[in-house]
């Protein structure tokens, strides 16, 4: 009898931390669904405090930061009237509660790009400079810590689209990185469930874009 | 008995997970209300959350919130929101909870906080997205060649002025205007006057990261300005190194700049060299060069971040240039004057900024510059030999002259914050003058040490309500006298973007090195600012209505005799409008200047208005950035009422000067253009610039000159009816980029 109760106070603990984990990764698997069908910036505001919500209460989970600022980016590009330079502030903060979790992560890298990204759009022309430098350095190292995440390549492709040709930029050489990261998503397993996955249609898209 | 065990450990396993499934499906209950600011205004966007939940919500337009949660009992809500302090407030849940009032506070942030705009144009501030005038902007002013001065033009309340440098600003003289590098004054900030030719500035618009143009009203910390400051501050490190080069017809140039690795040392050397022979050859002048302007420019930069984040940084420039133009005289039909100088200025600046903890900031500041002009005239024959007469009015047209202008300068400002963001600024200057001039074989001598200390306060009562309150005192040892000059200024924001403010002050300054070499009896020469302005700016818009009083007293008279005898006053109304939204690619500003001025100083006979003084000034300014081709075009156009113009003469019983005649100019008209083709050439960004003042080739008369006996006038025009420039600008970055990624890694 005794053994029978220490397997129960153990399966009891077990199942307990299994609910909980349970609970985040429901939560989790609710939010990226929502996240999906966001369209709006006020949509995205919403989920990135979602996910903010869910990060604070675990306090040992990055992913709940990084979809918060991810989240918190895609608003300052849809939200045409927003404070990118706001918006871009939040998501930095947002980045180094992540960063503080998981150092060095390749997509962590791939967010501080496009935050540089936000501050370059507020003025481009006075900020291409600083910025620009920014967010070639994040994809740089985004690149260097996990040369096989095909976002790294997405977004390398995006912004060669957006460079012009005589400055190094130009559809060619953004079709390379895009049919370079459409190849890399055919085969890309995320860690976990959880883990990021998104890009693959938009890499499709931007490359038959680069390809016209 | 392993079987049942595991059995009845299958039913706990069930039961237990039936328990927690319907825990985690939960009692569940409903949250609502609404957060509000300290005016009872809904807040959008701002998050609320059960600490150590998952459960909360983000407020709708109107400030509402909803949500269901599964926490029960004691808990905390957590409100935030950006621009408001965080609230944690103590809930019990037990069933819905509907109705909650939750108001937060604003907190006092120093980039949505009301700001003083009255009489001041903030430009190039990167921290503030409704900046006036960048760096850009004065590359790209069309017409304005590159010069600082050529682009604050085209905002209100500065003159078109053409036959003399310096910016003259409601109703006062170019003199009245001050330029101010981090902090210190600057001697000689335009290259030494030619007559009738208006001379372009000493420093380029790259070297600054801020512009201030104040016309009027200005802080505490600048003195000896009547009417104007243009306060520049210099960049810090920049972003990477960069080698550049600069090919035109007229001037040659290259530099390097060097970033260290540790981006926290940077230095920098860049030489110039200045030839209008070719050009000349090409554009026909109005007068004839005897000798072609040359310039030789150097600078070099050195600046590091200290330990503590502090900033020092140093800058010298050193210029030599030459000319000679030889026109015809006015009182011949066959004499003509010829007209030399020759001039060197060495300029250096070291500033330091520093934070030294607990609130407080250090900005400290030295400069020392020293120019020396030669300066000559002769009076020449149809084959340029020199000529003599015995009478002295035609003898005094032969002269040369030597001038030394020495200034070093001392200033240390400490800044303490206060709470919220209130700050108090308080400090102190020391000036050393030494001027030694020497005309015609007689020679004076100046030095002045003067002083000054001020203090100021900003005061934000609340994020729309800031007032700045400052004074300060000033001691001239040359004219042996004090001065206590109030500032103040308030600020209220009333509405989104929108604010008013008022500025008063008292400004001093001395009496011109001209009128001291003749007597050092004489006074500070005062002005009053009294200016009300509405500003509604934002990232795209800028709209500004100013109404300004000012009140000169003391001005100098020179005729009948030396003193300060002198007074006038000048009033106006200014508008400016800039859009860079409205037509996609297109970015314009219109500034108009309404100014009714009048003075009675130097030899004027009474009071008149000053013939630098136009009734009615606009500007139009154009910029199209054309992307498919990587060209930006930028057009300017300057209209300006005719300017009054006066002969005045001694009467020889009376000695006092009278009217013998006066006019008025023709309209001032002045079309400038630009473009600006970005590229790359041989690995470097590339920028072939071209561009042309009064391109229309209007006539512009600036005044008049009148000989000896009277009869006889000849307008004052531009050497040349118009400028034309070209030239490529080649930069090549050094990428750092691979250094930063191995930092990261």
């Amino acid at each position: 009898m005794k053994q029978i109760l220490v397997m129960t106070i153990l399966l009891c603990v077990s199942v307990m931390s299994y609910a909980q984990n349970d609970k985040y990764q429901k939560a989790m698997e609710k939010t990226i669904a929502a996240f999906d069908t966001c369209k709006t910036a006020e949509d995205y505001q919403q989920v990135s405090a979602a996910f903010e919500r869910i990060g604070d209460a675990e306090k040992t989970q990055w992913l709940p930061y990084y979809y918060a600022a991810l989240a918190m980016e895609f608003k300052g590009f849809t939200d045409q009237k927003g404070d990118k330079d706001e918006i871009a502030n939040r998501a930095e903060a947002l980045i180094a509660k992540a960063e503080a979790i998981e150092p060095k992560n390749s997509e962590l890298f791939l967010l501080k790009n496009m935050s540089a990204t936000l501050h370059m759009l507020v003025d481009p022309m006075n900020r291409w400079q600083q910025y620009g430098a920014v967010a070639r350095q994040a994809l740089g190292t985004a690149k260097a810590i996990d040369a096989q995440n095909p976002r790294v390549y997405l977004m390398e492709g995006e912004s060669l689209m957006n460079t012009p040709a005589q400055f190094g930029g130009g559809k060619d050489k953004a079709r390379q990185s895009l049919e370079k990261s459409v190849e890399l998503f055919k085969a890309f397993k995320p860690v976990t469930p959880l883990h990021p996955v998104w890009g693959q249609k938009r890499a499709e898209r931007m490359l038959a874009a680069a390809s016209k | 008995m392993f079987v049942e065990q595991l059995a009845q450990m299958k039913n706990i396993l069930v039961f237990l997970v039936m328990i927690f499934s319907f825990n985690l499906a939960g009692a569940q209950v409903k949250i609502s209300g609404n957060v509000r600011d300290a005016k009872g205004r809904g807040v959008a966007g701002a998050s609320i959350a059960i600490k150590n939940s998952y459960d909360g919500a983000t407020t709708d337009s109107l400030g509402q919130f909803s949500f269901r949660t599964t926490e029960m009992g004691e808990q905390v809500l957590e409100v935030s929101s950006v621009g408001f302090h965080t609230i944690a407030q103590k809930i019990t849940i037990a069933t819905d909870l509907g109705g909650l009032r939750i108001t937060v506070k604003e907190k006092l942030d120093e980039l949505k906080a009301v700001m003083v705009t009255a009489g001041t144009f903030e430009a190039g501030d990167r921290k503030r997205a409704t900046t006036v005038l960048s760096t850009l902007d004065v590359l790209t002013t069309g017409g304005a060649n590159a010069d600082i001065t050529a682009a604050v033009r085209t905002l209100p309340g500065a003159q078109q002025i053409g036959d003399q440098e310096g910016l003259f600003v409601r109703g006062g003289a170019g003199y009245e205007t001050k330029q101010y590098i981090d902090g210190t004054v600057v001697n000689n900030p335009y290259y030494t006057s030619v007559p009738d030719v208006a001379q372009r500035g000493r420093f380029g618009p790259a070297l600054f990261k801020g512009t201030v143009f104040s016309t009027g009203g200005y802080s505490a910390l600048y003195g000896q300005a009547l009417s104007s400051a243009l306060i520049l501050e210099s960049i810090d490190l920049p972003d990477q190194s960069t080698a550049n080069a600069s090919i035109t017809p007229i001037f040659v140039g290259a530099g390097y700049q060097k970033l260290e690795k540790n981006k926290k040392v940077s230095w920098g050397a860049n030489y110039g060299y200045t030839n209008l022979t070719a050009y000349f050859e090409v554009v026909k002048q109005k007068i004839d060069y005897f000798k072609v302007p040359q310039f030789h420019t150097a600078d070099f930069n050195y600046r590091f971040k200290t330990k503590n984040g502090g900033m020092v940084k140093y800058y010298t420039t050193f210029s030599s240039n030459k000319l000679g133009i030889r026109r015809p005289d006015i009182d011949s039909s066959f004499l003509k004057d010829a007209f030399a100088l020759q001039s060197t200025n060495w300029y250096n600046n070291l500033s330091w900024k520093e934070s030294l903890g607990n609130g407080w900031r250090l900005n400290a500041g030295a400069s020392y510059s020293t120019n020396l002009d030669n300066i000559s005239n002769e009076l020449q024959d149809k084959l340029n030999q020199p000529k003599t007469y015995d009478q002295q009015w035609l003898k005094d047209k032969n002269f040369s002259g030597r001038t030394r202008q020495d200034l070093s300068q001392l200033k240390t400002v400490f800044e303490k914050k206060l709470r919220g963001i209130s700050s108090l600024r308080f400090g102190g200057e020391y000036w050393y003058a030494y001027t030694h001039s020497n005309f015609n074989n007689k020679s004076k001598e100046l030095t002045d040490h003067f002083t000054a200390t001020f203090a100021e306060t900003d005061i934000y009562l609340t994020n729309n309500l800031a007032a700045k309150i400052g004074v300060r005192g000033e001691y001239s040892s040359v004219i042996d006298k004090f001065n206590v000059a109030p500032r103040l200024s308030l600020a209220y924001k009333t509405g989104k973007d929108a604010q008013a403010s008022v500025a008063y002050g008292t400004f001093y300054q001395k009496p011109e090195n001209l009128q001291l070499v003749q007597t050092t009896a004489l006074g500070y020469t005062r002005a009053t600012h009294y200016i009300a302005n509405y500003q509604k700016a934002n990232k795209y818009y800028t709209f500004r209505l100013e109404g300004f009083y000012k009140k000169y007293h003391d001005l100098v008279k020179t005729s009948p005799v030396y003193n300060n005898d002198g007074e006038g006053y000048a009033k106006g109304v200014e508008l400016f409008w800039r859009d860079k939204k409205t037509i996609k690619g297109l970015d314009y500003w219109i500034s108009y200047s309404y100014l009714d001025t009048k003075r009675d100083y130097l030899n004027y006979p009474g009071k008149l208005q000053p013939n630098f003084a136009a009734d009615h000034t606009t500007s139009l300014v154009l910029k199209r950035w054309v992307s498919k081709i990587s060209t930006g075009f930028n057009f300017t156009y300057s209209y300006a009422t005719g300017r009054p113009y006066y002969n005045l003469r001694l009467d020889n019983t009376s000695m006092k000067y009278r009217i013998a005649d006066q006019g008025e100019t023709i309209d001032y008209h002045n079309l400038g253009f630009s473009f600006n083709y970005v590229t790359r050439i041989a690995g470097s960004y590339a920028v072939l610039v071209g561009s042309a003042t009064n391109v229309l080739g209007s006539k512009q008369v600036f005044g008049y000159n009148y000989s000896h006996d009277g009869k006889a006038k000849e307008p004052i025009t531009p050497p040349a009816n118009r400028f034309l420039f070209i030239g490529l600008f080649l930069s090549w970055g050094v990428d750092r980029t691979q250094d930063a990624i191995n930092n990261n890694l």
